[in-house]
């Protein structure tokens, strides 16, 4: 730990305890489920729409990459049948990420996480908040980020929003929808999306959206200091002495215009 | 001791009391109301079982999504050759003529029946999808006899929890829940799509389970079991599947 005296700051962590620990748990469900999702989809690499698909129908993508079993005629099969296990570990680690995630959700409506640190302040809904913004990280001068959480700026808010509100629910929708016993209780749960196979099509689309989101946010953190951050979001504190400055409103005010 | 120690000792020790007797509690009523599989231990094993117990409360009677007829699948896709074994090679040379579906373990009465048998009772058809776990899916409509007649036409007894079946291929046997065994569309299936089920989808006899993966729709069927434990199947999994790394339960 810095050898400044952190009292303030620890009692104002950069981020919260809760925070920290949905996140590391999303984290690690996530990666769970993008390695067995892939071991998935290599035993039939083929993508359909409408309620059927098979080898014998025309797909609407065929990825042209080696699979795992021999009723897809890739024609090079190579690859070892990893199915079994990643099926078991892709449902667990998709409790993990809903428990997980509605803790965080509840948590956040409750505590004002949500309203005070991801919706965009009132202030900032505009158009030109998001392009002050863009065009800043465009000269390669990201905005600064003060205070941790409640300094985020209106393109991480909105980021972070789509991913936990449209992302999120999207990935768990379509993945119930291939659940031959739930949609037996909740058929729209699949018809609604066009059938099971436009589920199957969707669920891997919106899994490449959230691969973008967490390579694109790798990246921004590498940008804005990697092992400040890291840290900050395993101790909730970063490693530079705690800002002499006074506490920051929780509404950040408008950027003064150049 | 002051009072208050005192106080959040007895507090603590309810506390643990209540919460030691609550999961007891939980795990017993899961026990009682079939809420836990079989292949419930390992790493793995929580996540199937809150698989199965949040789709057990919610899905004991729903029905699997039945289709119009005009969508069923032109070129269902048949993902099995004929067993290689002798025996079957005997029965198709025959015609299946002399196939039997065995019905034994806890039944009143234990008997065998013919395919002519399992003909002449009543019949059922759906038109249902079958959903392979690789990903792939077809629709077919599917004609058998409901597993429930054959269940109570051999009297089966009211302590069964589990009915196991058997292929004729000797390492591929599976069972299921009464919720699954007594349920109207799972089917003793020896027709497809206006005709006799092929060998390839599974003919002669097949267990249809619509509310599963493919996996869980056994093909070649000629026994049946019922029983009230696992533990004396293969090695007390449930079927043939955890034995190779897969779920049990596969409603997903």
């Amino acid at each position: 730990m810095p050898r400044t005296t952190p009292l303030r700051e620890s009692e104002n962590p950069r981020h919260s305890a809760l925070v920290r620990l949905t996140h590391w748990i999303t984290t690690a469900a996530f990666f769970a489920l993008l390695l067995t999702g892939i071991e998935i989809v290599i035993s039939h690499p083929r993508f359909y729409w409408g309620e059927t698909g098979n080898v014998n129908m025309a797909p609407l993508v065929n990825l042209h990459i080696p699979s795992s079993r021999g009723t897809v005629p890739t024609g090079y099969r190579v690859l070892p049948d990893q199915n079994g296990w990643s099926r078991y570990l892709h449902f667990e680690a998709a409790w993990v990420l809903v428990l997980t995630g509605l803790l965080y959700l509840g948590a956040s409506l409750w505590n004002g996480h949500l309203r005070n640190h991801l919706l965009p302040p009132r202030g900032h809904r505009t158009w030109r908040a998001y392009r002050d913004v863009i065009a800043k990280y465009l000269r390669r001068r990201p905005p600064s980020e003060e205070s941790g959480a409640n300094g985020y700026n209106v393109m991480q808010r909105t980021a972070y929003l789509i991913v936990i509100f449209v992302l999120f629910p999207l990935i768990i929708w379509t993945g119930l929808a291939q659940s031959p016993a739930l949609v037996s209780a909740y058929p729209f749960l699949a018809s609604a999306l066009g059938g099971r196979q436009s589920a199957r099509t969707l669920h891997f689309l919106v899994s490449g959206a959230i691969l973008l989101f967490v390579l694109t946010h790798i990246a921004m953190v590498i940008h804005a200091g990697f092992r400040s951050h890291v840290r900050a979001m395993i101790t909730g504190h970063a490693d530079t002495p705690a800002p002499t400055q006074p506490a920051h409103p929780s509404v950040a005010p408008l950027p003064e215009q150049p | 001791m002051t009072p208050i120690s005192r106080r959040k000792l007895i507090t603590s020790g309810l506390a643990a009391t209540a919460g030691v007797s609550g999961l007891a509690v939980a795990s017993h009523l899961s026990r009682r109301f079939g809420l836990i599989p079989p292949d419930c231990a390992g790493p793995y094993g929580l996540g199937t079982t809150l698989t199965y117990a949040a789709q057990r409360l919610i899905t004991t009677h729903s029905l699997a999504r039945q289709f119009p007829r005009g969508m069923i699948s032109k070129m269902p896709f048949a993902n099995a050759i004929a067993p290689p074994n002798a025996d079957f090679k005997a029965h198709q040379a025959n015609g299946f003529a002399n196939w039997k579906l065995a019905v034994d373990g806890m039944v009143a009465h234990p008997t065998s029946f013919s395919l002519s048998d399992l003909r002449s009772m009543a019949l059922s058809s759906q038109i249902t999808e079958v959903a392979c776990e690789e990903g792939w899916s077809y629709i077919a409509e599917w004609i058998g006899t409901p597993l429930i007649d054959v269940l109570h036409s051999a009297g089966i007894l009211p302590q069964s929890r589990y009915i196991v079946y058997h292929s004729i291929e000797g390492d591929w046997w599976d069972s299921i829940d009464m919720a699954d065994a007594l349920h109207p569309q799972t089917l003793l299936t020896w027709g497809m799509n206006d005709g006799d089920l092929p060998v390839s989808f599974g003919g002669p006899l097949r267990l249809r389970v619509p509310r599963q993966l493919g996996y869980k729709s056994v093909k070649f069927i000629q026994r049946i079991t019922a029983t009230d434990s696992l533990k004396g199947f293969g090695k007390g999994l449930g079927s043939s599947e955890p034995e190779f790394g897969y779920a049990w339960y596969a409603g997903i």
